[in-house]
């Protein structure tokens, strides 16, 4: 499979989906709708939960991967985003994990054959998603005492660890370890993964996407765009890139810099712009393409999606316009 | 796999990338409980906020690694790792560098690997316990993606010999490679370093064997670096510094020639190589490179002189902290000490009253002697910017003390002075150095910085209620910005004492075009007397003074212009009858190899270092003499010294961490005369390069220049060319001088833009040289020295708009038009047509062997008239863009 996407990558831009959290918002799902049949009864609430829809809405999420796809994306993300123990730990369903990540694999993988039985000279993919969780390994959340960690590394293994088995076991063909905002979590994330490989001897590719939080320029831990990528280039990757948080245009200086340093293939999945007053994301579908555009003209991007506040609207405008410019060129090492 | 994947890349929060351009490494040690008892006293103590602060100071002391070792019996060494760097984490004045988590526990190495975001340096891993653990270790430290320090030593041992460190090493790095996959960029051997001198034959060969492994390994093991622990060299030593600092140098500099590129080192513990004394280097050198069977005993007799006089340096060098407070703070001030400044202030603010007598009483009592002593020429400038330091340090100390006194009075100063460089203009070294000093000498400045437009400087005097206006510029159309300044000042009816500086600025100028509009005018030159003439303007006898200076300037202008009526000048008919003659029809001008438009997008500064051009660095600092005579010169010898060994400390760190960046576009292109005009042709379209003439009657035969006369006229149907470009090294400067600005250190804050200009200038020449020889290649077999490239023995020049071959600053529009400047490397003009950032140089090229340089000097109305029609604007406009040449007929 990697040596597919990879022959891909050297043709053409790849899209990547859009958000779910946003399509998600549009079924206006209630707490019933959350819970469903099969967790009526639970005792903490369960609204907000999204990865949990995987079990109790299946087909509101594999009808979003259907609209990314027949919009015009290449690879699709897995309703995953919080499938570890540390993130499902907010609704005590540490016990869901491998089951969650497993179901949301197969539904990806489900439509995405369904895409590649239909069109096969255009295959499909399914990238499992792998958050950041909601702590930080390098950070203390408590201002009086900076040596606290709220999690260890050894903690985010293991959950990396139990996420990635399932999400291969589900049928995933790459992974995505995204919106990074401590580069120690994602060092761990990928800890994990090298060991999954090992034990199982085969490898799939990997997507890395960090965050940078504002015009700082840096991580919110701190690191500038070119410590990042070394930080986290140990580990053979297929892409690195940035996702969430800034816009479109926000983001380009930091893909420039990212694009002149790395050569591995790089990703791009920024936010609809910048959230206006009631934090709703209002950048529309064409404003968004020209920007994505300025990034294609520069030759910055080899995989090209959307983050928070972007739908199948803006994933068609993005991949119409990709499929006139060609990929970035990766120069392979020399020796 | 990114594209540094061959180099060592490494990260805190921040890069740090180790090329092969890449100055030595220094890893700093001092974090370290086994090498430093200070260290672990405060570790066993909990005292975190002064362990982290020796961090600190590691890395503000030019660390760009630091080593944190926690192997003490005492502790849970893993557990005060894990403490220690999460602590360094919240830091990122320290987290900005990478760490190298040091033991000889992988226990303590792991617990520190799971806690720092950062690609780490693990220091160590050996073959010690045999392979499979090595290979264990190894793969896990690949896995947390940090790089490895290797130690040469197996099941046998330690590796003593030059034998056995080359095999231990090839041995490792063919698992670490062939087994493991890690990448050998990230591999970095220690081929142990152990002391010589111990007077066991078997050790003689120690640090011979060490360079000699070093040498091996990085020939024979491709990618990898080579570090080491450099204080055991000298082991035998102990308790005689000047000894061992200068055994460290020199082993430094021998292992850094044999290709050792990264170590520990305390860089407090370290002699600069050039300055050992010759005696006891030879001696050194003897041990280090085992020259000859006595080696040892005469250096150990050599030590015995040397303790002696160092136990007495000792002594002198504290004996001043017993003298009385009072002596102590002056003495601290003259000698800008800052160590125990704050210790000093404090025992003062304990003493008086109000914390403000401090600065009014102990302060100003040593800030007057440095003032004293500066201005009868004991100390030099960059020694006054240093006491500034310690005061600024110390006043910031006692900010706080005095706010939270509420009922003083504010300070009382010697006077308020508005420091500016007028509008369009963005040069400030010089108004930066005179704001210090005049500081120094408890006036209160108000700095508005450059490109200060009049209306902000006439509204600031008048709500700071200022007692002196100082004005500053570097290029010639500030210095008729300056006139309006004063021309304003004067509708305004101000009778605030107006102070002109400035590269460009004159005694004759301010006399001549200045004083006439404005009642107190007064030039000053220099920062040493700008101090003595505040101090007369603000004085009870200052209505005398400025009577005197009004006098003075009154007399110089009248004279000034007698002397000028005498100059005669002929008409621009008849200047251009007696133009450069070239026999064209002899001569074929060369064809660039490339011609068009090249861009330099990011050059490696370390390139420049040869070009640098470091005698008016000195100038700038107000130590005149001719670099590197200046460095042994009998008066200001010392200071240039310290001035240049500071410079270039803070070089390399601007050079390794790539604080500067350096851009430059130029051109080459098809290019005729036509009368004083250079047409150039690019792509079809033409511009023209406007000239102008020198109109001054020269003795018979002697021509008169314009740079035109250069460029073959299109008359002879000869195809010549002419080049332009636009170097820059300043993006970077503003923000790193501002940076030390904010931290009170003026020093380093002017340091750091003196260099920027000098690193401008020195791209010029590097472009100049890379034009000649291989972009136009007209002089492609040129071989020269740096010296004569300073002294411009080369063929073809290359003039600046701006300067004397072409004062025409207008000239710099065409360039940025038909090169695409602004557009390409941001490099833009001010309204003055000064370059933004101000380090740049731009100008333009010509090869023909009969160019030279030459100045305009005065020219008259008709030419003025004749370059007012070729450029196409009215006759005012160019009056006042050329308005420095024109003749005062």
């Amino acid at each position: 499979m990697k040596k597919n996407i990879d022959q891909l990558l050297k043709e053409r831009i790849l899209v990547l989906d859009g958000a779910m959290g946003t399509m998600l918002q549009r079924y206006k799902f209630t707490e019933e709708d959350f819970r469903g049949e099969r967790f009526k009864d639970y005792p903490l609430p369960l609204q907000g939960n999204n990865d949990l829809l995987s079990l109790t809405q299946p087909d509101a999420i594999k009808t979003i991967h259907r609209k990314y796809f027949e919009a015009g994306a290449d690879i699709i993300e897995t309703n995953t985003f919080s499938g570890t123990t540390i993130a499902m730990a907010d609704y005590k369903m540490e016990d869901l994990v491998t089951e969650l990540n497993v179901i949301s694999a197969q539904l990806a993988r489900e439509v995405a054959d369904e895409f590649t039985a239909k069109e096969p000279h255009k295959p499909r993919f399914v990238a499992g998603s792998i958050g950041p969780t909601n702590r930080t390994a390098s950070m203390s959340p408590d201002v009086n005492n900076p040596a606290f960690r709220a999690v260890t590394f050894e903690d985010l293994r293991k959950a990396y660890k139990q996420q990635v088995e399932a999400l291969i076991d589900g049928g995933v063909d790459l992974l995505l370890v995204e919106t990074i905002f401590d580069t120690l979590n994602a060092k761990a994330a990928l800890f994990a993964i090298d060991e999954v490989f090992e034990e199982r001897g085969e490898r799939i590719p990997i997507m890395v996407s960090g965050t940078i939080t504002d015009a700082s320029g840096r991580t919110l831990s701190g690191q500038t765009v070119e410590a990042f990528l070394i930080s986290i280039s140990h580990i053979p990757l297929l892409s690195v890139g940035f996702n969430c948080a800034l816009g479109a245009d926000q983001l380009q200086p930091y893909l420039q810099r990212l694009a002149s340093q790395t050569e591995f293939y790089t990703s791009a999945h920024p936010n609809a712009g910048l959230p206006n007053a009631f934090g709703e994301y209002d950048q529309s579908a064409l404003e968004m393409k020209d920007l994505i555009e300025s990034y294609l003209k520069e030759n910055l991007i080899n995989i090209i999606g959307g983050c928070c506040g972007t739908n199948p609207e803006h994933i068609q405008a993005i991949a119409e316009v990709a499929r006139n410019y060609a990929p970035r060129k990766v120069n392979t090492p020399t020796s | 796999m990114s594209k540094q994947q061959k180099y060592l890349t490494l990260s805190g929060l921040e890069p740090l990338v180790v090329t092969p351009n890449t100055n030595f490494v220094n890893v700093g040690e001092r974090t370290n409980v086994t090498g430093s008892k200070k260290f672990l006293r405060l570790i066993k103590e909990e005292k975190f906020e002064e362990a982290l602060d020796i961090a600190r100071e590691q890395v503000e002391g030019g660390a760009q690694i630091i080593d944190v070792n926690m192997d003490e019996g005492m502790l849970d060494g893993a557990e005060a790792m894990v403490n220690f760097l999460n602590l360094i984490a919240a830091e990122p004045d320290i987290a900005k560098v990478p760490i190298m988590i040091d033991s000889s526990k992988w226990e303590i190495i792991e617990a520190g690997l799971q806690v720092v975001q950062g690609k780490c340096v693990v220091n160590s891993i050996s073959l010690k316990e045999g392979e499979k653990e090595f290979i264990r270790q190894a793969k896990l430290v690949k896995r947390y993606g940090a790089a490895v320090i290797v130690m040469a030593f197996d099941e046998d041992g330690q590796a003593d010999s030059y034998e056995r460190r080359i095999k231990i090493c090839e041995r490792s790095y063919r698992i670490l490679v062939d087994i493991v996959k890690f990448p050998p960029q990230d591999i970095i051997f220690d081929p142990n370093i152990f002391p010589v001198a111990t007077g066991m034959e078997e050790h003689r060969q120690n640090a011979v064997d060490f360079f000699r492994a070093t040498k091996w390994i990085r020939e024979n093991l491709p990618y990898v670096n080579v570090s080491g622990g450099v204080s055991n060299v000298s082991f035998s030593f102990r308790g005689n510094n000047p000894v061992r600092e200068a055994m460290h140098s020199s082993f430094l500099y021998h292992a850094i020639q044999h290709g050792m590129t990264m170590g520990i080192v305390n860089p407090t513990m370290l002699e600069v190589y050039d300055e050992i004394p010759k005696d006891l280097l030879e001696r050194v050198e003897d041990v280090l490179l085992d020259r000859r069977d006595d080696a040892t005993e005469r250096l150990l007799e050599f030590a015995e002189t040397v303790v002696g006089v160092q136990k007495e340096d000792d002594v002198t060098k504290l004996l001043w902290r017993k003298e009385p407070l009072q002596d102590r703070i002056t003495h601290a001030l003259v000698k800008g000490i800052d160590a125990f400044i704050i210790e000093d202030v404090e025992e003062a603010r304990a003493a008086v009253g109000k914390p403000i007598e401090v600065i009014e009483g102990h302060l100003m009592i040593g800030m007057n002697v440095v003032g004293d002593l500066f201005g009868s020429g004991k100390m030099f400038l960059p020694q006054v910017v240093k006491s500034a330091r310690v005061m600024k340090k110390a006043v910031a100390y006692l900010e706080p003390f005095i706010e939270a006194s509420k009922g003083e009075g504010p300070r009382e100063a010697a006077g308020k002075i508005l420091m500016a460089t007028v509008k369009g203009d963005v040069h400030d070294i010089g108004k930066n150095i005179v704001a210090v000093v005049l500081a120094c000498n408890n006036y209160e400045i108000v700095d508005l910085g450059v490109m200060v437009p009049p209306e902000k400087i006439i509204e600031t005097a008048i709500a700071e209620k200022v007692d002196v206006i100082g004005l500053s510029g570097l290029i010639t159309p500030s210095l008729d910005e300056m006139v309006h300044v004063a021309k304003e000042l004067e509708k305004k009816n101000f009778t605030i004492p107006l102070m002109i500086g400035g590269a460009t600025t004159s005694r004759a100028h301010s006399a001549v075009k200045v004083a006439p509009h404005y009642h107190s005018v007064i030039h000053v030159n220099d920062a040493s007397r700008a101090v003595t003439v505040v101090g007369d303007l603000l004085n009870d006898n200052r209505q005398d003074y400025k009577a005197q200076i009004r006098e003075e300037y009154e007399k110089f202008r009248l004279q000034f212009m007698s002397r000028a009526k005498k100059k005669s000048l002929i008409s621009i008919e008849e200047a251009r009858k007696r133009h450069v003659k070239i026999d064209w029809s002899s001569f074929t001008p060369v064809k660039p190899n490339k011609m068009g438009i090249h861009i330099i997008d990011d050059l490696d500064l370390t390139v420049l270092l040869d070009y640098i051009d470091w005698s008016p660095f000195f100038r700038s600092w107000e130590l005149h003499g001719k670099y590197p005579a200046i460095l042994t010169d009998d008066v200001v010898g010392e200071q240039a010294t310290e001035l240049f060994k500071d410079a270039k400390h803070l070089l390399n760190e601007i050079l390794d961490k790539k604080l500067f960046k350096a851009k430059g576009i130029f051109g080459l292109f098809e290019a005729n005369a036509v009368g004083d005009d250079i047409e150039v042709y690019h792509n079809g379209k033409q511009l023209n390069f406007l000239t102008l003439r020198q109109q001054l009657e020269k003795r018979e035969g002697q021509p008169n220049i314009a740079l035109s006369d250069f460029i073959a006229p299109k008359s002879t149907g000869k195809k010549d060319y002419v080049g332009c470009f636009c170097v820059t090294t300043g993006f970077g400067s503003d923000e790193l001088s501002g940076k030390y600005k904010a931290g009170n250190d003026d020093y380093n804050a002017i340091m750091v833009k003196a260099l920027a200009d000098r690193l401008a200038e020195a791209f010029a020449e590097y472009l100049h040289y890379q034009v000649r020889t291989d972009y136009w290649g007209y002089a492609a077999g040129e071989n020269l020295s740096s010296e004569s490239l300073i002294s411009e023995e080369y063929t073809g020049i290359r003039p600046a708009p701006g300067y004397p071959a072409c004062p025409d600053h207008l000239e710099k529009k065409t360039i940025w038009k038909l090169l695409e400047v602004e557009e390409k490397i941001g490099v833009k003009l001010t309204d003055s047509l000064a370059m933004w950032p101000a380090s740049s140089v731009s100008g333009y090229y010509f090869a023909n062997p009969a160019s030279k340089y030459f100045g305009l000097g005065k020219i008259q109305e008709d030419q003025l008239k004749d370059y007012a029609v070729r450029r196409g604007i009215d006759l005012e406009l160019a009056r006042k863009w050329l308005s420095p040449n024109l003749s005062d007929n």
